[in-house]
């Protein structure tokens, strides 16, 4: 099963994780090494003309740096023509519809379209009505998926190193994703990912950010730090927002840090074994203390360098596996 | 000339018929109702059943300001496709209708357009803001048949209570959207495991059950009367059968969405499955089902709420709430409630007629001799597919596009004039 070669994907798009099977989700998780080989190589070139004469639009309703850049970057490593469209820069989405801005998109022959929105459901309405495959880059608190199949990659990586098998997956694993899980499209993604792949997920947050019966989607939920990460093979601490605090969502960052930091203090409740992921951006020594954030636990940053290939491998899926659009 | 519906099986909930006999029209009343009748023209209703024109307390016509949504005239013609002679509108327009000047604007396009008879319901308070009340007395002189603010709910308790006192003064009942739109982050469905997977803001069954608790609480420290619209939850049907014992003066309407669907319908974030109250979960559906059948819930009414397809061709947070109804709502009431066994046919149709006429005193929703000859004949056994294409309405925003339903007018008949006709 671990040939990525003898199964193929056999959707136009990818809006979600929780339409995925879990041999979708392998697939996708088999296919990318390859990309962070290229990504890697030390000499020579960083690319590989997979997507040779493809236009890649990235087109993104909300600001974002890290995500955007990653999609260029697997873009333009697997040599696709790639054009980045901002709502608040371009003229073209002002007071236009969804779908129209598409078609006109569309007009300039897009391959694929990477949509970033504040609106959950805004990849899905798109991908149902048009050609172009379309890859959901976040819709308001709904789905996230390439963030979830990137920290999955990451997870299994490192699972694989330190038990020294090369075919072990997340079956067992123990992730506690710590923070305002109702307003997380990462958190959502990562329960449909995780929990396909057979891992067990903790949620833990304040009440108020914790969503109603979000325990039906399979997952434990805690308001207990302690509790969360006692046998965690894994700790994800969510991005907290101060606009929350304005909300009446939980009283003062100063008690956020009290209750849900992950700090050298707090960590001692979790096995000595257990790693530290983030989505970024960090708030340093808010969600997530800076000594842990850049200590051995932690593997953000081959997470950022993950993200790169798991996009290549989405776009190389989509384009090549023959799906007619 | 005469016309005779023959052959047909009438029911008149308001008198208790359900029986084969004839009904014979001449000029705008009814002459007879008996058997083996002869007219001028003939109806033949064999197969049928022949009932009061239909009556629905809540529909939004849009006009004037909207007039691409929905216009007077095709909202009537929507109406009587539907199955109903009689429509009260709801007065959230631009200008909204909190004047006099307006109430008989809507009465002269109705009357321009000759079709249903349309009963204006005006503002509660001046603009809908809440804050002042309008010149009821007068609204009531031109014809005015209730007083709401329907939309949003009166914040201010303050206000509400004089607006239920004075209504009550002039002899009109408020009409009561109950809302607490301060309990929700922009919601736009309900609050449950659906928004949650959705990752859509919710609107939690409170944000209605706390606002139909305190209105009530206000009609029992006034004595006046109040009517509770579009009833969505478990909860508010239990507040409400509560207060009924209490001998509290409140009524209440639901519409067929809220016993025919959950909202499982908007897991594609579907926006013509976004309604306001929103669609809410089986266990909701089944207890607005029991207070139809126990009699909590007074009257069936469709809070028709047209849109265009551009309004809801949107992300779902950005699509307006609404749902058309009049065209759909007489099948979903035999399919979800007399098929299944909630409610006899006769039960039914009372809810559609007689019952919503009784609460705002309109002349309507009931067959007798000498009285308006508004007449509904329906084939309880057509099935069909559900096809917006084919509505009168100008809007098309319904989430039941193609489900298979039972039950289709035949013929709409509103003062003695055949005003539908499904075989033209």
């Amino acid at each position: 099963m671990n040939d990525a070669s003898e199964r193929t994907w056999t959707r136009k798009d990818l809006v979600g994780i929780e339409e995925l099977s879990r041999d979708e989700i392998e697939l996708v998780l088999d296919t990318a090494p390859q990309f962070v080989a290229v990504s890697a190589r030390d000499s020579g070139i960083k690319k590989v003309p997979v997507l040779q004469g493809r236009l890649v639009v990235t087109w993104f309703y909300e600001p974002s740096t890290r995500t955007r850049s990653s999609f260029e970057l697997a873009a333009k490593r697997l040599s696709a023509d790639t054009l980045s469209i901002s709502a608040s820069t371009s003229s073209l989405v002002k007071g236009e519809s969804l779908h129209d801005t598409l078609a006109n998109i569309e007009a300039m022959h897009s391959d694929i379209v990477v949509i970033r929105h504040r609106y959950a459901g805004a990849a899905q309405i798109l991908a149902e009505r048009h050609d172009s495959h379309i890859i959901n880059a976040g819709d308001g608190r709904h789905e996230h998926p390439t963030q979830a199949l990137l920290d999955a990659l990451t997870m299994r990586d490192r699972i694989r190193a330190v038990r020294k098998d090369p075919e072990a997956g997340l079956d067992g694993v123990r992730v506690a994703i710590i923070g305002d899980i109702s307003h997380s499209r990462v958190a959502r993604s990562n329960i449909w990912c995780l929990t396909k792949l057979g891992a067990e997920v903790v949620l833990c947050g304040p009440r108020t950010l914790l969503p109603p019966r979000v325990d039906e989607m399979g997952v434990e939920v805690t308001t207990d730090l302690k509790e969360a990460i006692s046998r965690a093979d894994i700790i994800y601490a969510l991005r907290i927002q101060l606009e929350r605090q304005q909300r009446c969502l939980f009283p003062s960052l100063r008690e956020y840090i009290r209750l849900f930091r992950i700090d050298s203090t707090s960590i001692q409740a979790a096995p000595e074994h257990a790693l530290v992921m983030h989505p970024g951006p960090i708030n340093r020594d808010l969600e997530l203390a800076a000594d842990l954030a850049d200590g051995p636990r932690s593997v953000i940053l081959e997470q950022v360098a993950n993200g790169v290939a798991v996009r290549m491998a989405i776009m190389h899926l989509l384009i090549n596996s023959g799906v007619e659009t | 000339m005469s016309l005779l519906i023959k052959n047909g099986h009438l029911i008149d909930p308001a008198s208790n018929r359900s029986e084969t006999a004839d009904v014979l029209i001449r000029g705008k009343r009814i002459e007879a109702i008996g058997k083996n009748l002869d007219g001028d023209k003939v109806l033949d209703a064999s197969g049928c059943i022949v009932c009061p024109g239909l009556v629905d307390i809540h529909v939004h016509f849009r006009e004037p300001g909207y007039e691409t949504k929905e216009t007077i005239e095709s909202g009537c013609r929507a109406a009587a496709r539907g199955g109903f002679t009689s429509v009260v509108t709801m007065p959230n327009t631009d200008p909204p209708i909190d004047d006099a000047g307006l109430v008989e604007f809507v009465y002269r396009r109705a009357h321009e357009v000759g079709c249903v008879n349309v009963y204006p319901a005006a503002c509660a308070t001046k603009g809908r803001a809440g804050q002042e009340m309008t010149e009821m007395a007068e609204l009531k002189a031109v014809g005015a048949v209730a007083v709401t603010d329907d939309g949003s709910d009166i914040d201010s308790s303050w206000v509400l209570r004089r607006v239920l006192e004075y209504a009550d003064m002039c002899g009109l009942v408020y009409l009561a959207h109950c809302e607490d739109r301060s309990l929700s982050e922009e919601g736009v469905m309900n609050e449950g495991y659906n928004s949650t997977r959705l990752g859509l803001p919710g609107m939690p069954k409170a944000m209605e059950e706390s606002r139909v608790d305190r209105n009530v609480r206000l009609a029992e420290l006034t004595g006046a009367r109040l009517h509770i619209q579009h009833i969505s939850t478990a909860g508010s049907v239990a507040i409400i059968r509560d207060a009924k014992t209490r001998g509290v003066r409140v009524t209440c309407e639901t519409a067929p969405h809220y016993f025919t669907l959950t909202d499982d319908a908007l897991a594609d974030f579907g926006t013509n499955a976004k309604m306001n109250p929103p669609l809410r979960e089986a266990v909701d559906v089944a207890a607005i089902k029991q207070g139809l059948a126990d009699g909590t819930i007074d009257c069936i009414a469709t809070d028709h709420a047209p849109h265009t397809i551009t309004d809801k061709d949107v992300e779902f947070q950005l699509a307006p709430f609404g749902v058309v109804g009049l065209e759909t709502a007489l099948a979903l009431t035999l399919a979800e409630l007399v098929e299944s066994g909630v409610l006899t046919i006769e039960r039914a149709l009372a809810l559609l007629t007689c019952a919503p006429a009784a609460l705002l005193g309109l002349a309507a929703g009931r067959l007798s001799e000498g009285g308006p000859a508004d007449v509904t004949v329906l084939d309880p056994n057509a099935e069909h597919a559900v096809d917006p294409k084919a509505f009168a309405s100008l809007a098309r925003n319904t989430p039941l596009a193609g489900r298979t339903v039972r039950g289709q007018v035949r013929a709409t008949v509103r003062e003695g004039k055949v005003v539908y006709r499904s075989d033209e």
